[in-house]
């Protein structure tokens, strides 16, 4: 039996990597949502993240190596449901698959590049045409609150990162639920539950990680 | 039932049927038309309608599967409007009747499509793969020799329930063709709770959820993506709860054999 090329062995393989992005994406708004309490509210909690290196790295290199499984895994496995499934009906209906479901693939590829975008845009600061020159505040720590409002301010940025956030609730919205399936913790009782929960999960992320870029957008947002 | 339809009166349908030949013909959509079709009809018997026109007038029958024609047999296998069986709770195509539709409609009928499923002609299509995966995989070893007494092995009534609920699988393939990814796996995930539930199957539990996997690669099914169609077509009403029952299991049989407690190479044949 072999965890990376058995078909179950690599659905575990995708719920446990998908798992763990998740709870970074937890922890991720969590720490985003200090924005709300204005620049010194997220420019504490940027100070205190940078003050722990090793948590840091070890996130970086955990989530890492848990896209690269995901991303790789989710393409053998999309190139080889096509091969076993060559020929579409002429009528087209399906009774339970969700747009989000059948869609896995592209909303993750488009999620994989949002991500190497924002990471360019905002840890490496190097996206071409939208360079960010790091200030700091009074306090001298990096105010990450100038740098987030200054590329917010802009509509086109703005709007990547909502449909990026869109992409992420429809890739959650089947992905959470799923999880439990492929990890064989579900059954007939639990699954309206763990479906309830993915979708209302996603849509927390949604709205708490679309609201930053929108609210800044609109200058809702107080300094 | 349309004002068209009443309980004497006929309908007549517009039917677009894949032809194929043979196996490795091209085939194609042709239309036809079935007339005098009454609410009583069932899907089969409309077809046997149809076909008797067709031989008539010399032309060659549509071939469909089909056996008991009382939903039990799980030979009867078409796609109707892009949904196996038709799309009637719980109903194989034998027992969806022609009350169902209206005068007038154009209905879609095309074979279970799968890579493991190959179309043998028109409507018929070769599902040995499941037949395989029983082979393989769907089986209990025992001694030959005295009968055992009934009650040696006792089975709480739960437990029983449960494999019943998972041996009600008819093998009629509807999962496979209805899965987006060819995938048999609520087939193979019935027949792998069922018999893990019950103590005779749990010794071999883990070297058959093994054998299970990979006779399922060997066959040229896809991978499960958890869209569910699978249980929302099949007609005995198979829940996916078996497919997280395959997954569970073949986690445990993983890690047994990672830690050196199993092995599931020396799987026992069904030779």
């Amino acid at each position: 039996m072999r965890l990376l090329s058995d078909s179950i062995g690599r659905k575990v393989v995708m719920a446990i990597t998908g798992l763990l992005m998740v709870l970074f994406v937890v922890g991720h708004l969590l720490g985003n949502l200090s924005i709300f309490a204005g620049a010194d509210g997220i420019n504490t909690y940027a100070a205190k993240l940078q003050a722990l290196p090793l948590l840091v790295w070890a996130t970086r290199i955990v989530m890492g190596a848990a896209v690269l499984f995901h991303l790789v895994i989710s393409i053998q496995i999309t190139l080889e449901n096509n091969q076993a499934n060559p020929t579409a009906y002429a009528v087209d209906r399906r009774l339970r698959a969700t747009f989000a479901g059948k869609n896995m693939i592209w909303t993750g590829l488009l999620l994989g590049g949002f991500i190497l975008f924002h990471l360019f845009h905002f840890t490496v600061r190097s996206v071409p045409g939208l360079e960010i020159v790091q200030v700091h505040d009074a306090l001298g720590r990096a105010d990450v609150f100038a740098m987030v409002s200054a590329a917010f301010g802009k509509l086109v940025t703005a709007a990547v990162y909502v449909i990026a956030m869109l992409m992420l609730y429809l890739h959650l919205s089947h992905g959470i639920q799923s999880t439990f399936q492929s990890l064989g913790l579900n059954n007939s009782k639990t699954m309206p539950g763990f479906a309830k929960f993915g979708g209302v999960l996603s849509v927390i992320f949604l709205l708490g990680y679309g609201a930053i870029p929108v609210a800044i957008f609109f200058g809702l947002l107080a300094k | 039932m349309s004002a068209h339809a009443t309980e004497h009166g006929t309908m007549n349908i517009k039917l677009i049927v894949w032809r194929q030949p043979a196996r490795d013909k091209p085939g194609r959509f042709e239309t036809y038309e079935a007339k005098n079709i009454t609410p009583h009809h069932s899907f089969l018997e409309m077809l046997d309608v149809v076909n008797e026109d067709l031989i008539k007038a010399g032309k060659d029958p549509i071939a469909f599967d089909h056996d008991c024609r009382e939903g039990i047999c799980g030979m009867c296998s078409a796609v109707v409007n892009g949904v196996p069986h038709g799309g009637q709770e719980r109903t194989t195509l034998c027992q969806l009747h022609m009350r169902k539709f209206k005068d007038g409609d154009a209905i879609y009928l095309e074979p279970w499509r799968a890579r493991a499923f190959p179309i043998l002609r028109d409507l018929i299509v070769d599902r040995t793969a499941l037949d395989k995966l029983i082979q393989v995989a769907g089986f209990v070893s025992c001694h030959t020799g005295g009968v055992p007494d009934g009650n040696a092995i006792l089975v709480g009534k739960p437990e029983a329930d449960y494999a019943m609920d998972a041996a009600a699988c008819i093998g009629c393939g509807a999962c496979v063709a209805a899965c987006p990814n060819g995938a048999a796996m609520l087939f193979a995930g019935a027949k792998v709770a069922q018999l893990a539930e019950l103590p005779q199957g749990q010794v071999e539990a883990p070297q058959r959820v093994a054998a299970m996997v990979k006779a399922m690669a060997d066959q040229g099914f896809g991978n499960c993506s958890n869209h569910y169609e699978c249980e929302a077509a099949c007609p005995k009403g198979i829940e996916v709860k078996f497919i997280a029952r395959l997954n569970r299991e073949f986690t445990k049989a993983l890690c047994q054999e990672k830690i050196g407690a199993i092995s599931t190479t020396t799987a026992a044949s069904g030779d």
